[in-house]
This record gives C-alpha cells, sequence and structure tokens, in this order.
C-alpha cells in the first residue's frame, strides 16, 4: 500500500511544511514515494522515503499548478498509491485541488491527523474547530494541515532517485507564472517577528496606532491589527492577523483593545506568549492569553514604553 | 464583462466556538451571519470591474433559504442580480457543491450568455475545502488562478497577481477564466441606504437542487483542545507597566 507525497523545496532543500506531510503520510502506510519537480531532493531517506521521483522538464522550470498535478496523476498510475499526500500550503493544496478535479475524487484539505480506519481529523475556520470526517474513495487525496504534525527523522537509509519524464500537455501550461515582482522589503515581516504589537477596535482610530508603533519600535516589534481594524480602513491588510490574514509565530504577541473573536485568535494562536491589554475583564482574548493587563490602553501603551525606555537606558 | 461571483453564507462566530448537541454543527442560534470574507471581496472586486468596463455580475449561492440575506448584502454593494440555489440547511460537500454550480452556470450561461469571469473566494471561512473554484474550473474546461491578491482584466485576458515570499507571482489567463481571491485584493464597500432599498428589487431566481450522497463526509465536529485558558493577570492599568516589563525580560524580549 504505497503513498505519494508532493515535496515542496528550496532549490533541493526540503520545506519543512513537506517534511511534516512526510511524517503524517508515514501513518497512513509505506513504501513512500516522493515527487519533487525541478530539482532532486536527496535528504529524504531519513524521512522514510523509499524511492524519490524527480520530474525535470524545462516547461517545468516556473510552477504551473495542472502540471505539477499532471506529474502526480503520471506517478499515480505508475506506484498504484493508497493515498497522495501534499503540505496544505498554497500550493499543495491548488495542486491537489487540480488533481481531485483531474479524477474526479474527494479531497480532504488540512488534515492533522489519520486514524487507523481511514478517517481523518481535519481543520475548519482556520484550527478553531476540528472536524472528523471519512474519505469515500480507494485513492484518497489530503493535505496536511502547517504547524500541526511534527517533522521527525526516522531510521531510514538513503532514498533512490528515479526520473519522471513529465507527460505534460499545452493545456497543462495555459496557468503558470510568467512574472516574478519582487516587492522591496518594508522592516520587520509580520510573519517572522519576534515581538508583535498588535492592535483592535479599542485604538480607536488610525492616529491611535501611533503609540503602538512606538512601543513596536523599542522592542523591534512588528505591528499588526485584527480584521476590524482593516475593515475600518485604519491599517493596511498587510497588517491583517488573523484566519484570513497573516498567521503570525512570535516569542510574545501583545493584543491591545482586541476582544478575542476566533477568527483573530486563529491567527496569532502560534505566538508562544500572548499579552491581552484591555479595558474589558471578561473579554474572550483573556481565555486566550497568558497574560493580561486590565485598562484603559491609551494609558498602559505609553506606561510600558516608558518603563521600558528607563530599563533599556539603564 | 459578464461575471458570476459565487458566495458562501456562514456565521460570525465571536468569541467561542459552541456545538449543537448532536456535534454535527456550531450553535448559531445567538449568532449573526455573513459572506465569507474572502467571496465579500470577490464580489467588490467583479462590481469595480463591471463599473470600469460595463457589464453585469451575478451572484450565486448555495445555501438555506436565509443566504438570500448574502445575496441581498452582495446586490447592496452592486451586483446585479442574484441565483439562490436553495438548500435545507445540511452542508453539501465541495464535490456536491462544485456539480451543483457547474450544473447551474450550464444553464445560465444557454440561456443568458457565457460568463468572462467566474469568482470564488480562495476557502470558505468555516470548511476551508480549497477546491470548490478549480472543480468548476475543471468541468467547465476554463483556466483557473487561486489565491489572488491582484486581478485585472484587459484585452479578454485576466492578470492575476498571487502575494508569494518576497513579492508577486504573476499569471495571465485567457478569458473566460475562474479565478479564486482573498481578502485584502480590495476593500469592500459599504452600502449606502439607497443601495439597500435598490437592493430589495433587484431580482433573484431560485431553483431547489437534490444533495447527493457526500464522499467527503462530515462524522463530528469537535472544538480543539485549549480554548479556555485563564491569563495571568499583571496587573490594572498604568501601575501593571513594572510587571509587564519584568514578565518581558523573564522571556528575552525586553530588547
Amino acid at each position: 500500500v504505497s503513498v505519494v507525497v508532493l515535496v515542496e523545496h528550496e532549490s533541493g532543500s526540503p520545506d519543512e511544511l513537506s517534511l511534516q506531510a512526510l511524517a503524517l503520510a508515514r501513518d497512513l502506510g509505506s513504501p513512500l514515494h516522493a515527487l519533487v519537480v525541478g530539482a532532486a531532493v536527496t535528504e529524504l531517506g531519513a524521512y522514510g522515503v523509499e524511492t524519490v521521483h524527480v520530474a525535470e522538464d524545462d516547461r517545468l522550470s516556473t510552477y504551473a499548478p495542472a502540471a505539477w498535478a499532471a506529474c502526480l496523476d503520471q506517478l499515480i498510475d505508475r506506484v498504484q498509491p493508497t493515498a497522495v499526500v501534499a503540505a496544505g500550503t498554497n500550493r499543495g493544496n491548488e495542486v491537489l485541488g487540480h488533481l481531485a478535479a483531474r479524477r474526479d475524487l474527494p479531497f480532504a484539505a488540512n488534515c492533522i491527523a489519520v486514524g487507523s480506519d481511514g478517517t481523518v481529523t481535519r481543520v475548519r475556520w482556520g484550527g478553531s474547530l476540528l472536524e472528523e470526517a471519512r474519505i469515500d474513495s480507494d485513492l484518497k487525496l489530503l493535505s496536511v494541515a502547517p504547524h500541526m504534525v511534527e517533522a521527525a527523522a526516522v531510521n531510514g537509509g538513503s532514498a533512490s532517485v528515479e526520473t519522471l519524464d513529465p507527460a505534460v500537455d499545452e493545456a497543462d501550461l495555459v496557468v503558470r507564472v510568467v512574472e516574478h515582482a519582487e516587492t522591496p522589503s518594508a522592516g520587520i515581516s509580520l510573519a517572522e517577528a519576534k515581538v508583535v504589537v498588535s492592535g483592535g477596535r479599542g485604538v480607536g482610530s488610525a492616529d491611535g496606532f501611533g503609540m503602538l508603533e512606538e512601543l513596536a519600535g523599542l522592542l523591534n516589534a512588528a505591528v499588526g491589527c485584527s480584521r476590524v481594524v482593516t475593515m475600518a480602513g485604519w491599517r493596511p491588510h498587510t497588517d491583517q492577523v488573523g484566519q484570513t490574514g497573516t498567521k503570525v509565530a512570535p516569542d510574545l504577541y501583545i493584543a491591545c483593545g482586541i476582544s478575542g473573536a476566533t477568527q483573530h485568535i486563529a491567527g496569532c494562536k502560534g505566538a508562544k506568549k500572548i499579552l491581552a491589554i484591555n479595558s474589558d475583564a471578561e473579554a474572550p482574548i483573556l481565555s486566550s492569553a497568558d497574560y493580561a493587563v486590565i485598562g484603559d490602553l491609551a494609558e498602559v501603551v505609553p506606561a510600558i514604553t516608558a518603563e521600558l525606555r528607563k530599563a533599556q537606558s539603564s | 464583462m459578464r461575471i458570476l461571483v459565487c458566495v458562501k453564507r456562514v456565521p460570525l462566530t465571536g468569541g467561542k466556538m459552541v456545538l449543537t448537541a448532536d456535534e454535527q454543527a456550531l450553535e448559531t442560534r445567538h449568532l449573526g451571519f455573513t459572506i465569507s470574507p474572502h467571496e465579500e471581496c470577490g464580489v467588490e472586486e467583479a462590481v469595480r470591474i463591471v463599473e470600469d468596463q460595463g457589464g453585469e455580475v451575478s451572484v450565486l449561492t448555495l445555501g438555506p433559504a436565509e443566504a438570500e440575506e448574502q445575496i441581498r448584502d452582495s446586490l447592496a454593494n452592486g451586483a446585479d442580480r442574484g441565483v439562490h440555489l436553495v438548500t435545507d440547511g445540511e452542508e453539501w460537500d465541495p464535490q456536491a457543491t462544485a456539480a451543483a454550480i457547474v450544473e447551474t452556470v450550464r444553464a445560465e450561461e444557454s440561456a443568458g450568455g457565457g460568463f468572462d469571469l467566474i469568482v470564488f473566494g480562495n476557502e470558505s471561512a468555516d470548511a476551508g475545502n480549497y477546491q470548490v473554484g478549480i472543480r468548476v474550473a475543471y468541468a467547465l474546461g476554463r483556466p483557473i488562478a487561486t489565491g489572488l491578491k491582484g486581478l485585472s482584466v484587459a484585452d479578454r485576458r485576466a492578470r492575476c497577481e498571487q502575494e508569494v515570499p518576497g513579492g508577486r507571482d504573476i499569471y495571465e489567463l485567457p478569458l473566460p477564466a475562474v479565478v479564486s481571491v482573498l481578502e485584502g485584493i480590495n476593500l469592500p464597500r459599504y452600502p449606502s441606504v439607497p443601495a439597500k432599498l435598490r437592493a430589495r428589487s433587484k431580482p433573484v431566481e431560485s431553483s431547489t437542487p437534490e444533495r447527493p450522497a457526500p464522499k467527503l463526509e462530515r462524522l463530528r465536529l469537535v472544538v480543539p483542545p485549549g480554548q479556555g485558558k485563564q491569563a495571568e493577570i499583571l496587573g490594572n492599568g498604568a501601575d501593571a507597566a513594572p510587571a509587564v516589563v519584568e514578565m518581558m525580560r523573564d522571556i528575552g524580549v525586553a530588547g
């Protein structure tokens, strides 16, 4: 009962999220076959992969979701797997969506576990709710939700490498990346910041973010916000933390005047610690936070900034 | 330009997930409902294209009778007409949803002409299946680009922009095409009172398709552990500042 895993990589080095997908795939059966597009990824033996199938073709030099799905389609015919797995990334979910459409098969996105009876547990609401589901198909397609399964090396040898000559036709290449535009980086990125100072409705206005910016400056932090704030036009959507914004994983997340809707928590629950500053001691954010200060953030935030300045200069 | 936007009615979940006793659904008695956020931006994007280039925006939803509210909201925000596939409230799996949409698109196109663009949200806020738009595109034999943060249409081509680390990936699709968009591609307008009134008299056609057996079958819902932590109160008001800075030092982020 072989299992095929789509492994994404950066110049031959496998993505962490694909290694997590391999960990879940091992629960589905063996041997494991990996598909990599573009370049050989050789270190996959340590993650339980027996054979790496490398699809190399000039036409695959830029990402084309249908062409990637065509490669998986071809590999299914070759190794007759019982499951095809990918990381629950933009591309992983997209390619499995294409494969599901090509073969008219069900596809369970963002799974975190598989049961011995073939049921899966998958995330809903960006992780605020779980669903146990049955995939009614002999060949199961599933993606693995990011950061919910631990990537782990096993006592594997080295994987053998085989070439997959992609049977890609022109229709599979209609949708492909034709251009990449670099965006100049503007300061500390939200997704990678060690500290995020984030504001919600309680900040009151676009100008109110000035005091959050000041605190963030002292902490080398990025400034984030809730959905209410972007919908009001106070901050750009690129600053939004949440299910439909950026998912962050800092050491400390400071939630200022944020009530704590599930849509927001889905974006910040990856933080190691959450400090809530809120005037309402009953706000839902307090049941997701590690620390809280109850009070008017227009007084609390400048006081923390002043205290920090004092501490940093001493 | 004829554009079809597919939207889904979802609950506004607030601060906590509470399930019904049979663990099959969220308890929504005390909740409001909205259009799933990515799709709300899909409606706005379609309306802007048609305002610029002329044409018509149709909005389609598969959902219970109450989902007419989300169609009317879309009409208030500038869409021209609604198509409502009325369900009994039971959830449809992605394959069944896509099949019902495809059937409706075919009927609509043979009656009123082809859609140049069909717009989806990248994934629904609740089920998050990431696939209905792709299935519809394949069934209709049209190209699809997903996860878009930028879209412009000119000369029968759609220029599609995806945010990726460090920049944007660009795709060029010939029309007719299917796209799925993300929140942030635009900032949806708030409807004016006259627009809300006008929406009441715009046409909404409804039909009642039969729900096939699901291939991705929900067995039960589970609230994940971790909901209901108790925060340690560091203090009240400005007096809490020293305790906050001490905590920052303890966890090594005080700079």
